[in-house]
């Protein structure tokens, strides 16, 4: 599904991905994890479109396609998906507002009509159900307010409203109780189906207990530096990264 | 990227203005200047009472004496008033009895302008006076409203049918010495609109005007005169867009709002005169008197939209001089490219237990300037009087400006007045989320300025709030940069 070879970005002459060769195929959960300043943002940015990053050699490739020409709109109405380690608050749109225009915009990239009132409302409650949203937060105003758990229960609500092919969650995790953490990650497991695909940005192996990976790739001075399975997780929380970054030294 | 930024921006300039259209209708236009001949020739054309051209004259005396106003935050080249023309009206002169009367020239027009009467007839029980370069060519619902002994006509008409009405009103409210401009539109207004409600009749749909400057050089000087008696209620739309044009245009409007005891008027105005071209060029300069006076419990509520003028100067204002009495102000004011706008309100407390509520949104982009300016006054009779305003400004980019005057004088203590305001700007961190999430840079700018927008446009009626939101897009597009 998605293919990134040789990938060299950065922003402002500051090269930050320094060649990073990643295969995801559907139906595959990747987790990437790496300490602070390795890049693993930078990347879900890169991937999603961000502008101000410059790719200077390398390709990313969405089923067949390569996206360097792609706006971050048409990514989007491609399948890919960005859960925001930052959500940004819109004042004065609502969470539904919000969603009902993404689906509208998506759906008028393809060449449809607007999605009919009554199947919009069936298919906000079915997944906010899903993810045990209490209906009254989504005539909130877009993360305005709302705590950090609420934020990323919030991206992952979009995700399932969009049904996005690629879904990247850029630290999910971080700002979540074990409660919360757990809501969110069932929400995740149940949208994952054998043709969509997932990459797990985080820090940590908590949330690969809830969100069980089929590779792990260790990101670190921007370069995947160690691929495996879902025990090199566990092997990176009992030694830290440190044991990477001596190995790579060596 | 195949659409950058840039790419995109250049894209949305080129566009032209929307309803930048010039109608080919034959004029019957004075010639440029002003004097006391062309102010007599003015009444005499309409067909106005002696106590008319003498009020009119009055005036122009007055303006004669007075200087034009410098104190507003803005700047532009000062019209030349000797270089107007001061009367223009479209020579199809009788009224229609129905639209296939009309002249399809002008039909078009109404097309082009997303008015067509035919669909405004049907639309929740509009009634629109259409004022097409100063005299009304059509007014439709007129016997429902009759029924129910509420006037709507032009102020021409009632000028000559309602004598009684316009000679206890007129000026009483905006004196015809009030300022420049009203002293100006006090000699030489051309025509405009004039409602009546009489005592304790709800009015059973919303009154509608459209107004339109269509002939070029000829200035537009509308009066608008509304009377709600006693324990009446109504709901007044104006709306209006201008034809493009190389020449600035002046529009100095008066509009006077009189509340009788218990009556409630609210009015509503969605403003997108032509604002110049991307190097602020041309554009109409609005400079309008607004006020109304409450008396006891009575209710004046105003909403603006105002995203078009190159030049606007305008304070729709409440005289809450009966016990009780409340004054609202929610506005919208948008500036993009050279737009200048000084706007706001004035809420005057005389009587006890007096209320007023100012929500206005600024939006500037572009290079250009918007001004709050607004006046809170608690005179020292007016006992428990209460304020609440709330200013808040949105940028984008960084050449444009936001600006706000709050001018609070209390001589009462037993007053309450609030005063909060914010500035915020839209982050390209809110945009990119939006583009993440599917959405253009474009629609994204129109969902968060609606979203900042929204406590005001829920003012609105439901049928002027689709157009308003429409017109928000329209006036920032090319904005982004």
């Amino acid at each position: 599904m998605l293919k990134i070879s040789n990938l060299h970005a950065g922003i402002e002459d500051n090269e930050i991905l320094k060649g990073i060769d990643l295969e995801v195929k559907a139906g595959e959960v990747h987790a990437i994890m790496g300490p602070n300043g390795s890049g693993k943002s930078t990347l879900a940015s890169v991937i999603a479109g961000k502008e101000e990053y410059e790719i200077t050699a390398g390709s990313v490739v969405l089923e067949g396609e390569d996206l360097e020409d792609a706006s971050p709109e048409e990514r989007a109405h491609k399948g890919i998906f960005l859960s925001f380690q930052y959500p940004v608050e819109i004042p004065g749109v609502s969470v539904t507002n919000f969603m009902k225009t993404a689906i509208n915009e998506g759906r008028k990239a393809k060449g449809l009509e607007d999605m009919p009132a009554k199947d919009m409302l069936k298919m906000i409650r079915e997944k906010a159900e899903l993810l045990e949203i209490d209906r009254k937060f989504l005539s909130r105003s877009l993360n305005e307010g709302f705590s950090g758990g609420e934020k990323k229960r919030n991206e992952i609500f979009q995700m399932a409203m969009l049904e996005p092919k690629l879904a990247i969650l850029d630290e999910t995790d971080s700002g979540l109780d074990i409660d919360a953490l757990r809501i969110v990650a069932n929400g995740v497991n149940k949208l994952k189906s054998k043709d969509n695909a997932v990459i797990v940005i985080t820090h940590y192996q908590r949330l690969l207990d809830y969100i069980v990976p089929d590779f792990v790739h260790v990101l670190h001075q921007g370069k995947i530096v160690k691929s495996g399975t879902k025990e090199l997780a566990h092997e990176l929380e009992e030694k830290g990264y440190d044991w990477i970054k001596q190995e790579t030294a060596v | 990227m195949a659409y950058t930024e840039e790419e995109l921006k250049k894209e949305l300039e080129t566009k032209e203005y929307e309803y930048g259209f010039y109608t080919d209708i034959e004029s019957d236009t004075f010639p440029v200047g002003l004097n006391e001949e062309i102010v007599i020739a003015i009444s005499k054309k309409k067909e106005e009472p002696e106590w008319m051209t003498q009020w009119r004259l009055e005036a122009f005396k007055a303006w004669k004496q007075m200087e034009e106003p410098e104190w507003a935050n803005v700047k532009y080249k000062k019209p030349d008033f000797q270089a107007i023309s001061y009367y223009s009206a479209p020579n199809s002169k009788p009224k229609y009895n129905s639209l296939d009367e009309v002249d399809p020239e002008l039909l078009d027009t109404f097309k082009r302008l997303g008015i067509s009467l035919d669909e405004q007839k049907k639309l929740a029980g509009v009634a629109v006076d259409i004022v097409m370069d100063s005299v009304s060519v059509a007014t439709t619902f007129k016997k429902t409203l009759a029924e129910k002994g509420i006037i709507f006509c032009s102020i021409s008409e009632a000028i000559k049918e309602h004598p009684e009405l316009v000679k206890k009103y007129i000026g009483t409210v905006v004196p015809q010495k009030d300022n420049f401009y009203a002293a100006l539109n006090s000699a030489v207004f051309s025509d405009g609109s004039f409602c009546y409600i009489p005592k304790g009749v709800r009015c059973p749909m919303e009154l509608s005007t459209y107004f339109r400057i269509n002939q070029a050089g000829t200035g537009q000087f509308e009066r608008t005169l509304v009377i709600a008696d006693e324990g009446s209620y109504v709901s007044y739309l104006e709306g209006c867009t201008a034809p493009s044009r190389d020449e600035n245009q002046l529009h100095a409007a008066v509009v006077e709002l009189i509340a009788l005891d218990d009556a409630e008027i609210k009015y509503s105005t969605v403003q997108n005169w032509f604002p110049g071209d991307k190097e602020g060029k041309g554009g109409v300069f609005n400079f309008v008197t607004k006020r109304g006076i409450c008396h006891k419990n009575s209710k004046i509520s105003w909403t603006q939209v105002e995203t078009g003028s190159a030049v606007t100067w305008k304070y729709p204002s409440c005289i809450l001089k009966g016990d009780n009495s409340i004054g609202e102000f929610y506005s919208i004011a948008v500036t993009n490219n050279y737009q200048q706008a000084d706007t706001g309100t004035k809420m005057i407390h005389l009587g006890k237990n007096t209320r007023s509520t100012i929500i206005s949104k600024g939006i500037s982009a572009g290079k250009s300037q918007n001004s709050y300016r607004g006046l809170v006054q608690v005179n020292s009779r007016a006992e428990n009087a209460r304020n609440f305003s709330q200013c808040d400004s949105l940028l984008m980019g960084n050449e444009c400006g936001a600006h706000t005057f709050p001018y609070i004088e209390v001589k009462n203590k037993t007053a309450q007045i609030e005063h909060e305001a914010t500035t915020s700007k839209i982050g390209e961190d809110q945009i990119f989320y939006c583009n993440q999430r599917g959405i253009d840079t474009e629609k994204a700018i129109a969902l968060i300025v609606n979203g900042f927008s929204k406590e005001v446009l829920n003012k609105l009626p439901m049928e002027f709030a689709v157009e308003a939101q429409k017109l928000l897009e329209i006036s920032l597009e090319g904005s982004v940069g």
